[in-house]
């Protein structure tokens, strides 16, 4: 029972990060149905901007606590990353706009491996550890345990999905998005500058990676130019388990595919009477993505296509 | 001088030459239909004028500017708008948040939200449906959505494109007459109908347009009463 538990919050914290990343993929796509495959880069650069000015930091010898320092790092990884969405964008997917549908999904791609050796030129290959400046006290829920870092990233998690449910819905700019997503060419009649909502879409995406991929090199203490790949494939799977194009689908898949993952990595071993040990975790995720491609095409959430009026 | 003028406009289509060189003009306040069969080339005349389609000849001059030099999607904050064929209403936002949209240029929040307040006394069923999806409502009612989100953009001159289309007779009448009072609010328009008989009767001057060009033109009370107009639109 205790393992359950244990497994169930570290889903949670593993799951709210796949959200964060997942809104991203999921923003993208519902506003011009386009999959950014880069964007576990964009994940990437944010960990490594932030790792970079934190370390800058710490050698400086400056007098800061440890969080003030992340923060510091973390505020400059949000705008850098959304600048990297805007000439994500502007470069390789503008051009490319009112073409065939597969011409964009490998440029994503190349752009994905050409962000990789970019961060390998700026950073190496090795990876890179994050300095030991949070506090790694724990606290024990249920007899599982958590570390208060792990608290920290559910409770921002939520605080961000709440904040950007609260722009889409409520404000001008995300009813902008949503009738862009619908139908640009009326948003357009409407005076909407659809370049500019789509630049705005990327941005925001862009930022929540950069906070996601923060959150992952402070969880695992470290970050690394490949690290994009595996939790942007993941946080993919998310996105198409919640119904890609739905945000409450992104959260809800996010946090469910963690969940199955930590489960899955729990109990593996026993399952298979050991042959199988918790590094295959993997393939639960890639396991659900292929069931639901199978018999839930449209994701969880997700609606069935052409139903405009 | 007339509030638009288009000069030997010619438009094609991935080499299809929809638009043949077309004159035309429409003075401030008046109510202009173009009337014509299907695939005569109306519908790209009307994305032609708002910058849906760029000509490839002639001239488009609005309020004395040529169209062309702005970006479209302003052309909608120097008065121009449309309202599009099968109504381009944003299916999943809700009834109040379409109306809102053609406000998307506006900041006068409070005018915003009386001219919403006047949409729904025009059209009650849109008050009782307005935190419904657009998307759920009947095409009548969608149309109404269309005409009332093109009115919150405070329009000088409105293109409308085939508003009767799929609807029934009773609400056909209905979206008329709300297009007649639009006109008396002294808003010019450029109606573009296959209902040439409905469209003519509420219009002051009419063209006719034949694949790609200008056949006819006139006052619509003798385009009613000529011969060929009869035969070909008013199906006598």
């Amino acid at each position: 029972m205790d393992i359950f538990i244990q497994q169930i919050l570290n889903g949670l914290v593993l799951g709210s990060i796949y959200a964060l990343i997942a809104l991203g993929y999921t923003m993208v796509y519902g506003i011009m149905g386009l999959i950014n495959f880069a964007h576990g880069e964009v994940v990437m650069f944010g960990a490594m901007v932030c790792i970079t000015v934190v370390s800058t930091l710490t050698h400086s010898g400056v007098n800061l606590p440890g969080w003030a320092i992340v923060l510091i790092g973390t505020l400059v990884a949000i705008p850098a990353c959304a600048l990297l969405g805007f000439v994500i964008e502007r470069v390789a997917y503008r051009p490319l706009r009112g073409a065939q549908r597969l011409a964009p999904l490998i440029t994503a791609i190349g752009l994905s491996i050409t962000l990789q050796q970019v961060a390998i030129l700026i950073w190496g290959r090795n990876y890179i550890p994050f300095p030991d400046l949070l506090n790694s006290d724990t606290v024990s829920i249920m007899g599982a345990s958590i570390t208060k870092l792990q608290v920290m990233i559910v409770v921002l998690c939520v605080v961000l999905m709440t904040g950007l449910l609260v722009i889409v819905e409520k404000t001008k700019l995300g009813r902008a998005m949503r009738a862009t997503s619908q139908n640009p060419s009326v948003a357009g009649l409407m005076g909407v500058n659809v370049n500019t909502i789509i630049s705005a879409t990327f941005m925001l995406g862009s930022a929540l990676g950069a906070i996601a991929g923060v959150m992952v090199a402070t969880n695992y203490s470290q970050a690394h130019y490949y690290m994009g790949f595996m939790i942007g494939l993941k946080a993919f799977t998310a996105a198409v388990l919640g119904g890609i194009g739905n945000l409450g689908g992104a959260v809800a898949g996010g946090i469910l595919l963690g969940i199955i993952e930590s489960l899955g990595a729990g109990y593996i071993g026993q399952l298979t009477g050991g042959f199988l040990g918790s590094n295959y975790q993997d393939i639960f995720a890639f396991m659900v993505l292929i069931l639901v491609l199978i018999f839930r095409p449209s994701g969880l959430l997700g609606e069935k296509m052409a139903d405009r009026a | 001088m007339s509030l638009l003028e288009v000069k030997n406009l010619q438009v094609a289509y991935g080499g299809i030459q929809a638009v043949k060189g077309i004159d035309f003009h429409i003075d401030q306040g008046e109510l202009v239909t173009l009337i014509g069969a299907n695939g005569a080339g109306k519908t790209t005349t009307l994305k032609t004028l708002i910058g849906m389609v760029k000509p490839s000849g002639g001239s488009i001059t609005y309020d004395g500017k040529l169209n062309g030099t702005i970006p479209s999607y302003d052309y909608v904050r120097h008065g121009l708008v449309m309202v599009p064929e099968g109504r381009g209403i944003f299916s999943k936002l809700t009834v109040e948040e379409n109306l809102q949209m053609g406000a998307y240029y506006r900041n006068d929040k409070a005018a915003i939200q009386s001219e919403i307040e006047r949409v729904y006394e025009l059209f009650p069923r849109l008050k009782e449906r307005f935190k419904q999806l657009a998307g759920t409502l009947s095409g009548g009612e969608q149309q109404m959505v269309a005409m009332g989100r093109a009115m919150l953009s405070k329009p000088k001159l409105l293109l409308l494109d085939e508003p009767s289309m799929g609807l029934a007779p009773i609400i056909v009448e209905k979206i008329f007459e709300i297009i007649q009072m639009i006109a008396k609010e002294g808003v010019t328009m450029l109606l573009v109908e296959q209902n040439a008989k409905l469209a003519l009767e509420v219009s002051q001057r009419g063209y006719v347009m034949e694949s790609g060009r200008i056949t006819m033109g006139g006052p619509a009370r003798e385009l009613l009463d000529d011969e060929r107009v009869r035969n070909a639109y008013l199906g006598e």
